[in-house]
């Protein structure tokens, strides 16, 4: 079992969603995230630019059967991308996943995902 | 000429009641939205402020309260222009300055009912010269029509079509026009099948309030007295709007066996919307009834959105176009009889129900058609100069981050 974690823009957050629908993959858990990387951001405060200290992402997390993680990761990599090739498109993560239950029913393992 | 202090009191109160609706109205449209366009809902309320608020002293009044040029099509007078000839005068004991700033309010409110309809998708710049043109094109010709004393529908039957505080010249042209630029634009991305939940629940409900008690000098100071036409008005407004939220609440109970606060509010506003052009003329059991079946009728037309799938995103055409349309021709028949003595008085012979429904219907097929016509030009115009709707990856980004570079809610992500 694998742990998929994405950090995404917030902008693609429902391309990848139903990007992943359409590939049949609908258990997902999705959070508002903030952070640091090579990106930067400005904004407006009272006619000065300035840099936020932190950058808002979305980060989406999904648990999942050896089988799947290709088709997962590839889905979430072409719906995330943005078409300019600025840096800033975010990152995937793929974690070795120790255990899953179901909780309504105690099943355990590649079953209760 | 002497100053009538009781009268210039309320108007002056009446001016800041009005001034009152455009934050509540942001509070209404930007607690709607979604997060990332709450911050962009606002301004388009808040930035009428600013472009109507100067366009109106320079041009506006002239346009809509001058004297009929170009064959009535339109008003000026050059002591108008910059408002700079009304320094003295007074005008049935109350200075023009408080006349001009009370109307100046509602060309104000007008263009930002229409911004709900086109929530979430359109430019800044495309909105401003929107608002710019269609104020110029619709609002001004409509108001000379309908309320400056030489105005043709003014001057329609013994006593003028019945619009006392903008059923036609307010929500039925923002209504119209909100049904065609959400057309003409197209959907939000993700539109219907994507639900777009709203961001604050909370602040629609207090933008509802404010809209409310703003409503009172919306309605009660169109009378421009303060005497027993100011009272009902006032009376008939309060009415209204406790009809239309008791009777939405009602219908959501019989159907889905819940009380919604966004049902709620939406039948305070049906009722609002529809004693708006009323409330000079119906009694409290008229009011009852008007509110209660706009309530019914705003329902079904947002029932019958949802089935032919166009997106007026906060049902701008749905509420306020549907809700005052109907109040324009239901009022006709709840008109009370002192005034139809007095207008079969000035007609010579009698005049009935039916007679004013007739005038109710020739001002409303203007409205609709002045207003359907012109937005659909402007939009075009718009969109083929400036560009109206943002670009994809922009809309989904949001308002806010693309528009403004601001966020609405620092609390949601830490910084």
């Amino acid at each position: 079992m694998k742990m998929i974690i994405a950090i995404i823009q917030p902008d693609k957050l429902d391309e990848v969603r139903e990007a992943l629908i359409a590939a049949d993959i609908t258990r997902i858990t999705v959070d508002r995230v903030t952070g640091h990387g090579r990106e930067e951001d400005v904004e407006l405060f009272r006619g000065q630019r300035v840099t936020p200290n932190l950058l808002s992402k979305v980060e989406i997390k999904i648990a999942c059967n050896d089988e799947f993680e290709d088709i997962i990761v590839k889905t979430i990599m072409n719906a995330a991308r943005h078409s300019e090739g600025n840096v800033g498109d975010g990152k995937i993560f793929v974690l070795p996943l120790e255990k899953c239950y179901r909780i309504r029913t105690g099943e355990s393992g590649g079953n209760a995902i | 000429m002497q100053i009538d202090s009781g009268t210039t009191a309320w108007m002056l109160i009446s001016t800041g009641l009005v001034l009152l609706m455009i934050p509540g109205l942001a509070m209404f449209y930007g607690g709607l939205v979604r997060t990332k366009n709450v911050i962009g809902t606002m301004m388009h309320s808040f930035v009428t402020l600013a472009v109507i608020g100067v366009l109106w002293v320079a041009v506006g009044y002239s346009l809509a309260f001058g004297p009929n040029v170009a064959g009535g099509l339109i008003g000026w007078n050059w002591d108008y222009f910059f408002l700079k000839g009304i320094d003295e005068s007074i005008v049935n004991g109350v200075p023009e300055y408080v006349i001009a700033m009370f109307q100046g309010k509602f060309a104000i409110i007008t263009p930002a009912l229409i911004s709900g309809a086109i929530a979430e998708r359109v430019t800044f710049r495309g909105y401003l010269i929107f608002i710019t043109l269609w104020f110029i094109s619709v609002y001004c010709p409509l108001a000379h029509w309908i309320w400056a004393t030489d105005g043709w529908l003014y001057l329609s039957g013994p006593k003028g079509v019945i619009d006392l505080a903008g059923g036609l010249v307010i929500h039925v042209s923002a209504g119209t026009s909100a049904l065609v630029a959400a057309i003409f634009l197209g959907k939000r991305y993700g539109f219907p099948h994507n639900t777009m939940n709203p961001n604050n629940l909370v602040m629609t409900l207090m933008g509802a309030g404010l809209l409310w008690v703003g409503w009172f000098g919306f309605n009660a100071g169109s009378t421009v007295s303060s005497g027993m036409d100011a009272a009902r008005a006032l009376t008939m407004t309060q009415v209204s709007a406790s009809a239309g939220a008791l009777m939405w609440m009602l219908i959501e109970y019989i159907k889905f066996k819940k009380f919604t606060s966004l049902g709620f509010v939406s039948g305070i506003l049906a009722g609002l919307v529809v004693i708006t052009p009323a409330a000079g003329v119906v009694q409290p059991i008229g009011a009852i009834i008007l509110g209660c079946l706009s309530s019914l009728i705003c329902f079904y037309a947002l029932e019958l959105k949802n089935k032919l799938g166009y997106d007026d995103s906060l049902d701008c055409f749905g509420i306020h176009g549907v809700g005052s349309g109907f109040g324009v021709l239901a009022l006709s028949f709840l008109i009370r009889d002192s005034w139809l003595k007095d207008a079969s008085k000035i007609n010579g012979s009698n005049w009935s129900n039916t007679d004013q429904f007739l005038i109710q219907l020739k001002g409303m097929g203007t409205t609709i058609l002045l207003a359907g016509v012109a937005t659909y030009i402007i939009c075009l115009l718009v969109e083929k100069t400036v560009g109206f709707r943002l670009t994809k990856s922009e809309e989904l980004a949001g308002l806010d981050h693309t528009e403004h570079s601001e966020t609405g809610y620092g609390l949601i992500n830490l910084n």
